[in-house]
């Protein structure tokens, strides 16, 4: 499976990462090499072979564990200049980014 | 060098410390005053007050008798910590100024252990790499052979260890990061199992494979940070209450430690009588250097002579591991990464016409190559269309993966092997090749799919070019087996001094050029 | 050519927990910007996950009363978009397997019982909000400011099956949703604040066509009453537009209040493949048979159950049952009404609280419980319409009267203040009788011919004379007594 320079650039896109015209077939040709070592997987025979999403679960049986609907937090302004202090731009305490048009 | 390199290890160092010999204050003066002078650029931040106040604090609980197991002893933490004090940026330059309003737990533990931070450790970015070239701070040198790298993602940790900058350094290993740059550097560090130690306040990579482990110049000192970092965090929700029925807390892995060491004290000049050490013979194939071979088998060759049986074991599907991880690993970091688009915190582009054009351009000019790869082949493997074939193949490789390791350490209590192919490469080597690096971690990215304890400890050093490059020793347990583990590698370093050897003849040659 | 109108609807409904979804800040409504938002919140470098045991229990609790099956193993998903309310860029969610599976809801529309199937009811995580006031970035564009205090809050989405047929079927469905909700605690139903918000899928295929039409997505709707007329709206532009041989675009659609039409959304490019894959930060939510019985045990008795019982217990017609039993605190106050009443009084409770009292709440836009006349008050009042004392329309001013809480609630303080004492002498009554009897012969005459209105008239002009106050029965009962005699 190869990636076509159209690909490459939805895949920038969805990644929201620039990736300028010029760039594009460099990162083609890198993306397919690194993708010719993943292909591998699609050989190997896995039929009745459960995905592993934790690591642990061919160990025991792992159960999300919940806490109690608690608010644990005292929140506030100044809680909230704590937390923002590495805002790029922020006004009457939003946070500010270029005019979102619905 | 610094006051505490005097010290065999931390226990000693802690006597001295309380019994007045030494003070926190001198330890830490003498500490970053040879970080200053250092060339290496293991360190990325380091802010002498605080430090200094740490260390006071220290003096003073050693004085009104409240000190804990660590205080005193100078550390460092992985910029993959975020940390009040410290800037946190994760060797990256989306991070460059951030600065973190809590501290992560490992972090908190250790500081409430009483353990004084000398400051933030150069890492590959992201924890994306294996020789910390990929920081955009600038590469790290292996203070065996400033030519070398340290190895990665915890360069900076190894280097520091081996240069002897700090007693003890905390890293993260999500396919290799801790163990792997121990190897290089000659020194000793261990990734528990998964869910044994918070992930809380680690910069997030991979986070089914993410686990911090320390790094020091011994098992026993490994054990010293690993026991007070580890145990059950409720901000973590992969965090474990309960390992095989044992509560995860502090105090779980030194017991385990200790009744291994008095299970073995039984056995008097043949401790690991009875211990099976199993060797795949995958671990063995065509790809790995002589020299390392050589320094492996002989290490194999000592745990024999301490009463250890070697036993064959195989481990099939260990070059699948390559695969695997490397579609889990960037699917996961693809999406952990997604939050850096310069609203909240990090790095914003200078000019943009909208939010679309904003958020790439600055998620463009803060990523480094490896990273901005990852995160497409991650975004790739997750896309419509190829999610069954990639992800959820991988996941299912990646159970056939543990089950192989389930299966061998039915037939052994150990499994040992090389941890790297090769040698430390040298700085620069490669770098147009980024699937070399993908390649060379065959040995270590199984372990971290399959959620297993391991360690690295110092077993020799190359050959010939590569006389001044450490190897080292690959010890694989079971799950929460890691009291078992180091008091095996302390065996090992009872009956050997590779992990004593320091390369401060290294340093002064570098200078001298 | 004649249409089918097929609709689906997904409603969000913000679980009233203390604290969020996964983390600890509080879901309080109204707080200055970004002080409700902690680490998790705004997603800051090394911050994690921990589920509320609270929004699940909400989330069983909605899964039983709709009869759906509780998924004893469900999976947290990341859903991928980049958007700045949504910090992380990715939303945590559920998606190959959802905690509440099935179910249906059943409910009136008019006299007809309607049942719409549920697909599925899975927990995930709100989003902040994004202000576009007149705000400006350092170097003076024009700027929208983001707030993160609703990121995190509990959202239950519940999706039904494409079964509504008419924009007042699918008004109906989301009115009888958000009562049940309220009812079962899980939700404040607040429409102003955000707490439901419906989403509709419209389509429209040739009647008898077996395959769906390409549905539109319209969301912005945040009333019932914008629900049906953007629903209204869309079917009508559907169908203008294939009529014109046009073809529907799958898409989502605002609806406009102002204008009342619906428009299309600036298309996000790929924003449709979500990346969906399992939350590796929260191991699978494993629900036990135990804690499914223990939040049964521990619900209200559901509205079905209500009207059933109101029915059989007190002979409510089904309407009524209904109309009763579609707000608990109603439900409660009718019962204690009836409770203190002697057997048979049931009707009249039912009539007083769906007539008078509610009249009366909705006029001064008051709940339930804040209803100045108290369930043992008004109780006491018809208690005194049954003994005679006043008639309904006497105890209707006396009603008004305890409305504005005259008399301290003491309802036979409140008759006497009124002088409307029914008069139950059956001696005085007689005397009036006979003296409308003696001035009317006429009318006399011509009841005796047979014309039963004549009766009625006599009546109307003994209670008259009595200026409303004489017992209606007792005048009926003499006045034919003397009349047959």
């Amino acid at each position: 499976m190869s990636l076509t320079e159209q690909d490459v650039a939805r895949i920038a896109r969805l990644a929201r990462i620039d990736l300028p015209a010029d760039r594009r077939a460099g990162a083609q040709a890198e993306l397919n090499d690194l993708l010719h070592l993943i292909e591998r997987l699609q050989a190997v025979d896995t039929a009745g072979v459960e995905p592993m999403a934790h690591p642990l679960s061919a160990h025991q049986e792992v159960a999300l564990r919940l806490r109690e609907d608690a608010v644990t937090e005292t929140g506030g302004i100044e809680r909230r200049d704590a937390l923002t202090t590495n805002a790029p731009a922020m006004a009457e305490g939003l946070f500010l980014v270029p005019k979102v048009v619905e | 060098m610094p006051l505490h390199t005097e010290f065999e290890d931390i226990a000693s160092l802690r006597a001295a410390l309380a019994a007045r010999k030494i003070s926190a204050r001198e330890l830490a003066e003498s500490a970053l005053a040879a970080v200053h002078a250092s060339e290496l650029n293991a360190f990325l931040h380091v802010d002498p007050a605080l430090t200094l106040a740490e260390a006071d604090r220290a003096d003073q609980s050693l004085r009104d008798g409240s000190a804990g197991p660590l205080t005193g002893i100078p550390i460092a933490h992985k910029d993959a910590f975020v940390t009040r004090g410290w800037r946190s940026t994760a060797g990256s330059r989306m991070l460059a100024d951030y600065t973190s309003p809590f501290d992560a737990t490992v972090v908190e533990r250790l500081a409430q252990v009483g353990a004084v931070s000398l400051g933030k450790l150069n890492c590959d970015e992201f924890a994306m790499g294996s020789g910390n070239e990929n920081s955009a701070f600038g590469a790290v040198r292996n203070p065996w052979d400033l030519r070398a790298v340290p190895g990665g993602s915890s360069g900076g940790s190894a280097a520091a260890v081996a240069a002897g900058l700090a007693m003890a350094t905390t890293g993260t290993d999500t396919g290799g990061s801790v163990r792997q740059p121990a190897a290089l550097c000659g020194v000793s560090g261990i990734k528990p199992t998964y869910g044994t130690v918070s992930r809380f306040g680690i910069i997030a990579f991979g986070s089914s494979l993410d686990q911090a482990g320390p790094l020091a110049r011994s098992s026993r000192d490994l054990l010293e940070l690993l026991d007070p970092m580890s145990g059950f965090d409720e901000r973590d929700a992969t965090s474990l209450d309960a390992c095989d029925g044992a509560p995860n807390a502090s105090g779980r892995i030194r017991a385990d430690f200790d009744r291994a060491q008095a299970a073995y004290d039984q056995y008097g000049s043949l401790p690991l009588k009875g211990i099976r050490i199993g060797v795949p013979d995958e671990f063995f194939g065509p790809g790995i250097a002589e020299d390392v071979a050589q320094a492996v088998e002989a290490a194999l060759a000592v745990y024999e002579s301490l009463g250890a049986e070697r036993v064959r074991v195989s481990l099939p599907h260990t070059e699948l591991a390559i695969p695997a991880y490397y579609v889990i690993a960037p699917a996961e970091a693809s999406t952990n990464l997604s939050r850096y688009d310069g609203v909240r915190y990090g790095h914003r582009t200078a000019q943009y016409k909208d939010l679309a054009e904003m958020t790439a351009k600055s998620r463009a000019e803060g990523f480094g190559a490896e990273v901005q790869r990852r995160i497409l082949i991650g975004t790739y493997v997750l896309s419509h269309g190829y999610y069954d074939a990639y992800y959820l193949q991988a996941q299912r490789v990646r159970r056939l993966i543990a089950d192989d390791f389930r299966q061998a350490l039915s037939q052994c209590d150990f499994i040992m092997g090389p941890v790297t192919p090769t040698v430390a490469k040298d700085i620069g080597e490669h770098r147009d090749d980024p699937k070399a690096d993908w390649l060379a971690d065959v040995f270590t990215l199984g372990v971290s799919l399959a959620g297993l304890p391991a360690m690295s400890i110092p077993c020799g050093f190359g050959q010939g070019a590569n006389a001044s490059r450490p190897v080292g020793l690959h010890i694989i347990g079971r799950y929460f087996d890691e009291g078992r583990l180091l008091a095996t590698a302390d065996r090992f370093q009872s009956a050997t001094d590779w992990h004593r050897r320091t390369p401060a003849s290294a340093e002064t040659q570098g200078k001298s050029q | 050519m004649s249409w089918e109108i097929v609709i689906g609807l997904e409603t969000h409904v913000q679980l009233s927990t203390e604290s969020k979804i996964f983390s600890g800040s509080s879901t309080r409504f109204g707080a200055a910007p970004n002080t409700q938002a902690n680490v998790v919140d705004m997603a800051l470098p090394g911050s994690l996950p921990v589920l509320n045991r609270g929004a699940v229990e909400r989330a069983i609790r909605f899964g039983l009363a709709v009869g759906a099956t509780i998924a004893p193993r469900s999976i947290f998903a990341r859903k991928n978009y980049f958007y700045p309310d949504l910090p992380k860029n990715y939303q945590i969610s559920q998606f190959e397997i959802p905690v509440v599976q099935g179910g249906s809801l059943t409910f009136f529309l008019g006299e007809e019982e309607r049942t719409v199937a549920l697909t599925r009811a899975h927990l995930e995580e709100d989003a902040g909000k994004s202000l576009h006031d007149e705000y400006f970035l350092p170097d003076g564009a024009p700027a929208s400011g983001i707030d993160l205090n609703r990121t995190g809050t509990p959202l239950l989405e519940i999706v039904t099956e494409p079964d509504m047929r008419s924009a007042a079927e699918a008004v109906a469905y989301a009115r009888k949703l958000h009562s049940l909700v309220m009812w079962l605690g899980i939700c404040d139903g607040n429409m102003q604040e955000g707490s439901f918000r419906v989403d509709a899928n419209v389509s429209v295929r040739p009647k008898g066509q077996a395959e769906y039409g390409t549905r539109a997505e319209v969301k912005n709707v945040n009333s019932f009453r914008f629900l049906e007329r953007a629903i209204q709206y869309e079917v009508r532009r559907q169908i203008e537009l294939i009529e014109d041989g046009g073809t529907v675009v799958q898409e989502t659609r605002l609806y406009d209040a102002d204008r009342d039409e619906t428009r299309s959304m600036r298309s996000k490019e790929d924003a449709h493949d979500y990346r969906y894959f399992p939350d590796p930060d929260l191991p699978p939510l494993v629900i036990s048979q135990a804690w499914i019985d223990e939040v049964r045990a521990g619900m209200p008795e559901l509205p079905e159950a209500q009207r059933a019982r109101f029915e059989s217990q007190y002979g409510l017609t089904a309407y009524d049952a209904a109309q009763l039993s579609g707000d608990r605190a109603v439900s409660a106050y009718f019962e204690q009404v009836a409770a203190a009443l002697p057997e048979g009084q049931a009707k009249p409770a039912a009539n007083w609280v769906m007539g008078e009292v509610s009249a009366a709440l909705n006029r001064d836009e008051l709940s339930i419980a804040q209803a100045p006349v108290s369930a043992a008050v008004l109780a006491r009042l018809i208690a005194r319409i049954a003994d005679g004392t006043i008639s309904t329309k006497m105890a209707r001013e006396v009603f008004g009267s305890l409305w504005l809480r005259e008399h301290g609630g003491n309802v036979d303080a409140a008759i006497a203040a009124k002088g409307c004492g029914q008069i139950n002498d059956s001696g005085a009554i007689g005397a009036m009788v006979d003296e409308v009897l003696a001035a009317n012969p006429t009318v006399v005459e011509e009841y005796r011919a047979g014309k039963q209105k004549a009766f009625n008239s006599l009546v109307g002009q003994i209670m008259k004379a009595a200026r409303g106050k004489a017992n209606p029965t007792q005048v009926n009962d003499l006045l034919r007594e003397r009349l047959d005699s």
